[in-house]
């Protein structure tokens, strides 16, 4: 008689044994079958019936209805702001998060700790705090916008407020996940490449960004996923003129507040659909980086 | 040509503790070095800075007499081997040799057709040829190793340093390859210097071993003399287990002190270091230097035998005092001996410094070894 069909062990008896028939193979971990069934419940619950009725509502539009609600420029033109606003938000957050995860791993100076403890703020800021501090800071007579003024450069109520805002909200984001990488690095890897006679720019690009690159990326998506949802934080700062720095979130709520819920469920499905396909590719490039150094 | 290192007055500090202490050393060209202490000894710390990763607080390293710090990497002509291996994991195995070669300015970089052939006369070289195109991570420990070594040789080093560089592997595999390294070395017009808390592998490996205790070199010399000469107990003691028996200076020469009232049967002349009698030293004498003969009325007892390996390690006590000796296994049966059986003792060799430390010592050998009867 082998391990597989012996009786199961003492222990709670939940009822579950018909997740267990069939089954040749026994776990280790104890009630496997029990945590399975609560997390897909509890995803079906929250992430995945809103989502499906989201679709639903779309779906009642039909293809004609779709097509001609989403082809509008104002739909067009808050995708682009949308899209356009978070990714150079992203690419933005990814090279100074990466240059401020460096100087927080690798440096040591005063109120470092503090330094440290301030990258979450965006994290646990209310975003519409945020906005609003953001918008009186780079207004034509903030701190900031008015030395920008002069230039002619206007941040608040343009879309380059839209771009600022989705920065700062993205940029831990980059700094978190690249960060553990950072200080795993083996300072020894550096030592055998400078033994090896590499410069200090041949040993960052060779052997430093190509080990941190995989995080980096997926701070990036982060990031980007972030600054694509990101509402309470734009409104303010944004001067939300439709089709030139209105984002697709407050788009979907100005629908909302027509009581056109078919059009926002429209708006969000594209959004959904949209997200999900930039996230698959980043996360294919991603395994495709992993994938070549592990075979 | 092979590099000739000589360290003048090297001193380093890590805040209060001094890792190395004002230490001279030559490591002759073509050499095969072990530097060999106990963790904290500062050999790793020497070899650092030998290699230009760590600075001297004082003195000067040269190879082939000019100073080493003030030149780039490229120009010193040094290999470095680490512990873990440090192999860049997102390169191939042969990216990973490549890598000496390929960061060299353009104009002394060798064409990509030259930098191939490279590698894969190093990776034949460490046979390892067909794993050209692996990962390290898809390597075992000692595959990894000699690839780490593949990557340092490519750049064609007059020296070579290894830093514990079979610490990280299993018995057997670390065996393998110090013996390979020490073919490869001696196939190569190379200095290496090995880094080793082993003394079993330092004294196998090198032709030459630095012996370090405490940021100081405790004695240089090659395996034979440090093991059969050491300056100090604590060379003696590190190369490998010796019995402590204290002695004291009698009339007629050395005489086992207060052990149950048993005296040695048969005295030896102590050295001129020890002309005072009546002093008290410590003799040591190493467990393979101790032979026993089974008899009724002998003053030692077995209290254990215990087999390992090829050697049988038979525990006794003298009186008070506990005593190790080692027998071939084969010849354990004609001894006779069972737990609780008395012996008598036979020191077939002996060593002893004197309490000055001022490096004199006694030595005896067979036929006039010490018989504690």
């Amino acid at each position: 008689m082998s391990l597989a069909d012996s009786k199961p062990g003492p222990g709670l008896d939940l009822g579950l044994g018909w997740l267990r028939r069939g089954r040749t193979r026994r776990h280790i971990l104890p009630g496997l079958g029990l945590s399975l069934g609560i997390t897909l419940f509890v995803l079906s619950l929250i992430v995945f019936l809103p989502t499906a009725a989201m679709v639903g509502d779309a779906a009642t539009l039909g293809v004609g209805g779709l097509i001609r609600l989403l082809a509008t420029s104002r739909v067009l033109g808050a995708f682009k702001v949308s899209l356009g606003c978070a990714a150079l938000a992203a690419l933005t957050s990814a090279v100074f998060g990466l240059l401020i995860a460096w100087v927080l791993v690798r440096t040591r100076f005063p109120f470092r700790r503090l330094a440290d403890a301030m990258v979450d703020l965006p994290f646990a800021l209310p975003t519409s705090v945020a906005g609003i501090a953001l918008s009186t800071l780079y207004a034509p007579n903030g701190w900031l916008g008015s030395w920008l003024a002069p230039y002619g450069i206007r941040v608040s109520f343009t879309v380059i407020g839209v771009y600022v805002a989705l920065t700062f909200v993205g940029l831990p984001f980059v700094v978190r996940s690249v960060q553990p990488v950072l200080q795993d690095l083996e300072a020894e890897q550096e030592e055998a490449a400078h033994m090896l006679g590499a410069g200090r720019l041949q040993i960052f690009s060779r052997v430093i960004f190509p080990a941190i690159l995989p995080s980096l990326t997926a701070g990036f998506a982060m990031a980007f996923a972030r600054g694509l949802g990101e509402y309470g934080s734009v409104i303010f700062i944004s001067s939300n003129k439709p089709g030139v720095s209105e984002i697709v979130p407050l788009l979907i709520v100005n629908e909302l507040e027509q009581f056109d819920f078919a059009g926002a469920a429209a708006i969000g499905t594209l959004m959904l659909v949209l997200s999900l396909v930039i996230l698959c590719v980043i996360m294919l490039l991603q395994r495709l980086v992993r994938s070549s150094r592990h075979g | 040509m092979a590099g000739h290192v000589s360290i003048h007055n090297v001193s380093r500090r890590f805040g209060a503790f001094a890792a190395l202490n004002d230490v001279s050393l030559d490591i002759p060209a073509g050499e095969l070095v072990a530097l060999l202490g106990p963790s904290g000894s500062g050999k790793t710390t020497l070899l650092r800075i030998i290699a230009g990763l760590d600075f001297p607080d004082s003195g000067q390293v040269l190879i082939n007499g000019e100073d080493n710090v003030a030149r780039h990497p490229r120009e010193r002509g040094v290999g470095f081997v680490f512990q873990h291996y440090a192999l860049f994991r997102h390169m191939t195995v042969a990216g990973n040799v490549a890598f000496g070669l390929q960061v060299r300015p353009r104009g002394q970089r060798p064409s990509k057709a030259e930098i191939k052939a490279r590698v894969a006369a190093l990776l034949d070289l460490v046979q390892l040829g067909w794993l050209a195109d692996r990962y390290p991570i898809e390597l075992s420990g000692g595959q990894r190793q000699r690839v780490a070594l593949a990557r340092a040789l490519a750049i064609e080093p007059r020296l070579l340093l290894l830093d514990e560089p079979f610490g990280a592997l299993d018995t057997k595999v670390r065996k393998e390859l110090g013996q390979w390294l020490r073919d490869l070395h001696h196939g190569q017009a190379i200095t290496s210097l090995l880094v080793t808390h082993d003394q079993a592998e330092a004294l196998e490996l090198a032709d030459r071993i630095v012996l370090m205790s405490q940021g100081k070199v405790e004695q240089i010399g090659t395996p034979a003399e440090l093991y059969t000469r050491p300056a100090s107990p604590f060379v003696l003691e590190f190369l490998g287990e010796a019995n402590r028996i204290p002695c004291v200076i009698g009339e007629g020469g050395l005489a086992l002190l207060a052990v149950s009232g048993h005296a040695l049967a048969q005295s030896v002349e102590p050295g001129q270091a020890f002309a005072s009698p009546g002093a008290v030293l410590t003799l040591y004498v190493r467990p393979h230097d101790l032979v026993l003969e089974a008899r009724s009325d002998g003053p030692a007892v077995v209290r254990a035998i215990k087999v390992a390996g090829a050697f049988a390690k038979i525990e006794l006590m003298l009186g008070e005092l506990a005593l190790t000796a080692l027998t071939p296994l084969h010849r354990l049966p004609s001894l006779h001996l069972q737990e609780g059986s008395r012996a008598r003792l036979i020191a077939a060799q002996g060593m002893s410094f004197s309490a000055a430390g001022a490096g004199g010592s006694v030595q005896f050998e067979a036929p006039r070894a010490l018989v504690m009867a």
